[in-house]
């Protein structure tokens, strides 16, 4: 068999076993959720096919001249055809025309796209070494790694970064944009159906890149609504003689004061690390990788850095006995 | 040990043999030979590096490595692949052949050829010294499990190593540094390189050799040595302002300081752009004579080709923004640069045409340089394709960062570069050694290549689209990329099988191969027309051109139906040339061996190291020796005379 011939053969069985074997894949950016990322799919289809068109084109011709041209082994020599001028201007011409046909909506998508922020809901993005801060500044709430908005709203990231160069992407919601020390950047996106959609920090940013991720959670007015007033309530104080005021007291000796913020319980000069104000109201925890789970939350407070390599959380060589009381102080601050 | 041979009627002093004679040479195809031999070590390195980062991948959650090495292995491979294969691989074709291309004798700066190579090599010892000397710091307040081992111990932030991760605050120790001044000081070897060749191709071109007859892979040298010698002083910049703002406090790049971290992405890619072109153009300008030889026709619009190849050059400058598409660079600049990305769609496809146009009609011999050319065609079609993908700018807003991207580039670096040259290295093996190597081996080679490249870089396309960010030691499972992770892998080891064959095919065919003709593929350019392998003076008499694929012309004339008819004397008049070329009229002059540019470069690798170790004493005496090594050098250098007495 002749060499393109197979890789077209190849090809095609990959594109089968590709549709046969997609599963699920939660973070598809071919399967958007929101306006911008159906933006971004609606101007990529058609160039994903007109490609497509072409590719074909080209193989089948390296498949026809290297099927057709071989060399049998006869004496005839092949004509010497030094060029041709009209052939070098329709493949000269054709090309441009189509990427005019293309350039146009792509110039008008920029534009859209990139417009300023306008009256959607405005939240702060704050990029870490690693995990993502969330401010809403009207609503005098912030909060860590899960990012929570109500569906069909418009939302405007205003974005910065207080250390590295990260960048924000939920792909089923919108294209990725940097996050910046020294600069704002902005991201606009919207999601049209409840759910969970799952992120990635896109933009390498030291040990910790890989398990910087986001979860938005996306949910209804009412819900939203709900959740914007527990938020602004305080701390919830632990009953005395519980394992949660146990806990609360290890917060307060163990250092976890230095680092973390819990309204009326802690304080700290700068952000170091997420607020936990209201951390039992969130699915993850430690920059989205892990679960705000009894196990994961054990394994974390057991060891940070074994779980999350970077991790500004040192490994505070707490007993397990100490672990628990932990968890159950944290776990009451809904 | 050195041996001083006499070399006959040239009556000139030549150490022929031993280390010394590698050491000092000027001879522009052993020069050739060493860019090539150490190029393809560091390709096998490099080669590695991708092995452990794929078996890392193989599996979600996977612990084979530990982030800390993942790190230093993404951005050594990349770096490695760059600047320590690709380019000195290109360097090795360049030097080896555009002398016997263009009719010269060696380049037009010998000793300054030789200074390239060990300034390249230099800066390839520094960058990797630092798994044995350099130390991967963490941040102040971070902390990893354990103690970062030596494999974690070399630059980790990435071959783009953007501030202020790669800033003193968020990298410290010394990897970093390593790697600044390995790319400075290769990058001061690229620079005297694309001079010297550049002037070699505009002033030591044979008679009749005008520009247009010119073989492509000239053409392309040309183009490519352009885009070296404007873009690697910009990288130059960025790196020194990058040590400045690590070592000695300044802020060029930093935010806090009043410095602009977005400035270094312009910088960089400004030479990061052209620097694609220059890995890709000469793979180009191979293929460009390989297709027209075993097609038995001349290539296909040969002035379009090479304008087209001139046009990607300029494009090459004004393009660089599409890297940045996702670093809020605004509106207008991002549709510019997304506008003129697409245009550079535009000659690329004009070069593929024309290769088909080449191919189309003629009398295909699929020997194995042949089908690496093919394969290069069809493989860099889709890296091309999916380029123009990327100046969709939003939609790039999702590629950008991720899998994607990886199958992008590694289509056009692979698929592209890397077949372009396995293509070369056995189109002109029997000219290098006098030997042919073996047929069967090298297409079971170009099989398993083809098959493994595909099943490697294929599915990260889909990976990429479906979410996989790049530059993550570890994914999540039940993202969707488990499956294709593990495809790529098996498809990784595939590819370095291939690699063992082609290693096997090389050792024993320079060996045992049966002994070449000086024409075995019955080719077109002036390379052909001399013994195989050259004698150290290539031509006995430098050769007169009269038209674009001399040699041909001097084979064949046409009949009146255009097609070529072999002329009767055609195999006298090899001979007779080849006997010309073997016994000169007249001894031909040849640069004498000089140890000035070897002890020049030693010297720059001194300074290099008293760059890196300047805050103790040892440092400061090694930069003062070094220094002193310069000056020596290049004054000795100055007043060397430039060849020997005869019959001393």
């Amino acid at each position: 068999m002749t060499k393109p011939k197979s890789a077209a053969v190849l090809f095609a069985s990959l594109a089968l076993l590709l549709a046969s074997c997609a599963g699920s894949a939660p973070m598809d950016s071919f399967d958007p959720a929101g306006p911008e990322a159906r933006r971004i799919v609606d101007l990529s289809i058609p160039v994903f096919i007109i490609a497509g068109v072409i590719f074909l084109l080209v193989e089948a011709l390296i498949v026809f001249a290297v099927l057709r041209f071989r060399d049998r082994g006869d004496d005839g020599e092949p004509k010497q055809i030094h060029g041709n001028t009209k052939l070098e201007l329709v493949w000269t011409i054709i090309p441009a025309l189509i990427l005019a046909g293309i350039a146009i909506p792509t110039v008008k998508a920029v534009m859209d796209l990139t417009s300023r922020p306008g009256s959607g809901l405005a939240v702060e993005v704050t990029g870490h070494q690693w995990w993502f801060e969330f401010t809403y500044p009207k609503q005098g709430i912030i909060t860590a790694n899960e990012l929570v908005i109500p569906v069909g709203t418009p939302i405007d990231l205003e974005m910065t970064s207080a250390d590295v160069v990260h960048s924000f992407w939920v792909p089923r919601l919108a294209g990725k944009r940097d996050v910046i020390p020294g600069e704002t950047t902005y991201l606009k996106l919207q999601a049209d159906e409840l759910g969970e959609y799952l992120g990635q920090c896109a933009e390498f940013c030291g040990l910790g890149h890989a398990n910087m991720r986001i979860r938005v959670k996306v949910v209804s007015q009412d819900d939203f609504d709900a959740w914007v007033a527990n938020q602004k309530r305080p701390a919830v104080e632990p009953a005395d003689g519980t394992a949660a005021a146990d806990g609360k007291q290890l917060f307060l000796t163990k250092g976890c004061t230095s680092c973390h913020i819990i309204d009326g319980v802690s304080t700290t000069a700068t952000v170091v690390a997420p607020n936990l104000t209201h951390i039992a109201s969130r699915d993850v925890i430690a920059g989205a990788s892990l679960n705000f789970t009894e196990d994961d939350l054990k394994a974390w407070l057991a060891n940070p850095p074994a779980v999350k390599p970077g991790s500004y959380m040192p490994n505070l060589h707490l007993t397990s006995d100490q672990i628990d009381s932990l968890i159950a102080y944290l776990e009451t601050l809904k | 040990m050195t041996s001083i041979a006499t070399s006959g009627a040239l009556r000139r002093r030549i150490p022929a043999t031993g280390f010394w004679s590698w050491v000092t040479t000027v001879d522009h195809k052993r020069i050739a030979k060493l860019y090539g031999y150490t190029g393809f070590a560091f390709f096998i390195i490099g080669g590695l590096e991708a092995l452990l980062i794929r078996l890392q991948l193989a599996r979600p959650e996977n612990a084979f490595v530990t982030p800390a090495e993942y790190n230093s292995l993404f951005t050594m491979h990349g770096t490695t692949m760059i600047f320590l294969v690709v380019m000195p691989l290109a360097a090795a074709f360049m030097n080896y052949l555009l002398p016997l291309m263009l009719g010269a004798r060696d380049v037009a700066f010998p000793r300054l050829n030789a200074l390239g190579y060990w300034f390249f090599l230099g800066g390839g010892i520094v960058l990797y010294s630092s798994y044995i000397l350099a130390t991967a710091g963490v941040p102040a307040g971070g902390f990893v499990p354990e103690t970062i081992s030596r494999l974690g111990s070399a630059a980790n932030g990435g071959w783009f190593m953007y501030p202020p991760n790669s800033g003193a605050t968020f990298s410290p120790g010394s990897v970093i540094d390593f790697w600044l001044v390995g790319i400075a000081l290769a990058g001061v070897g690229s620079l005297v390189s694309s001079v010297n060749l550049l002037t070699t191709i505009f002033n030591l071109r044979a008679k009749g050799m005008s520009l247009m007859r010119m073989p492509v892979f000239a053409w392309m040298s040309m183009v490519v040595n352009f885009l070296l010698l404007f873009s690697i002083p910009i990288i130059t910049v960025a790196i020194f302002m990058l040590i400045f703002d690590r070592q000695f406090g300044t802020s060029f790049f930093e935010a806090s300081g009043g410095g602009d971290p977005v400035l270094y992405q312009h910088l960089f890619w400004l030479f990061g752009h052209p620097e694609v072109y220059i890995l890709i153009l000469p793979a180009m300008g191979i293929v460009s004579e390989v297709l027209p030889v075993f097609s038995r026709k001349p290539l296909f619009g040969y002035p379009a080709v090479v304008f087209a190849g001139i046009a990607i050059g300029f494009l090459g400058f004004g393009v660089w923004a599409h890297h940045m598409f996702a670093s809020g660079i605004g509106p207008i600049t991002q549709a510019a640069f997304g506008l003129s990305t697409m245009t550079i769609a535009i000659p690329t496809g004009i070069k593929v045409f024309n290769w088909i146009g080449t191919m189309w009609g003629g009398k295909l011999r699929f020997k194995a340089p042949m089908l690496f050319a093919i394969g290069f065609v069809a493989m860099f079609t889709i890296g091309g394709l999916s380029g123009v993908t990327h100046s969709i700018v939003p939609a790039d807003w999702q590629q950008t960062d991720t899998y994607y991207v990886v199958a992008h580039f590694h289509y056009v670096l692979f698929g592209g570069a890397m077949f372009g040259i396995f293509a070369g290295l056995y189109y002109w093996f029997p000219k290098l050694t006098g030997r042919m190597y073996h047929e069967r081996l090298a297409k079971w080679h170009f099989w398993l290549m083809l098959i493994g490249f595909n099943l490697t870089f294929g599915p990260m396309h889909w990976l990429g689209l479906i979410g996989m960010a790049r530059r993550t030691y570890t994914y999540a499972p039940g993202l969707g990329f488990d499956f294709w992770n593990m495809v790529s892998t098996i498809g990784s080891f595939l590819i370095a099988s291939s690699v063992l064959l082609f290693m096997a095919n090389w050792i024993d065919s320079r060996r045992r191969g049966k002994p070449a003709p000086m024409d075995p593929w019955d080719a077109r350019t002036l390379e052909w027309s001399i013994p195989s392998p050259p004698p150290e003076y290539n031509f006995g008499e430098v050769p007169a051109v009269e038209a674009l694929d001399d040699l041909w012309h001097q084979k064949y004339d046409e009949d009146e139906r255009g097609r070529p008819v072999r002329k009767p004397d055609a195999d006298a008049r090899l001979s007779d040339l080849e006997q010309r070329h073997l016994h000169p009229a007249h001894p031909p002059h040849l640069p004498a061996p000089s140890a000035f540019p070897p002890l020049a470069g030693l010297s720059a690798l001194g300074f290099a190291f008293g760059l890196l170790y300047h805050a103790t004493a040892f440092g400061v005496v090694l930069l003062v020796l070094a220094t002193v090594g310069l000056v020596v050098s290049f004054l000795s250098w100055s007043q060397e005379p430039l060849e020997e007495e005869a019959g001393k």
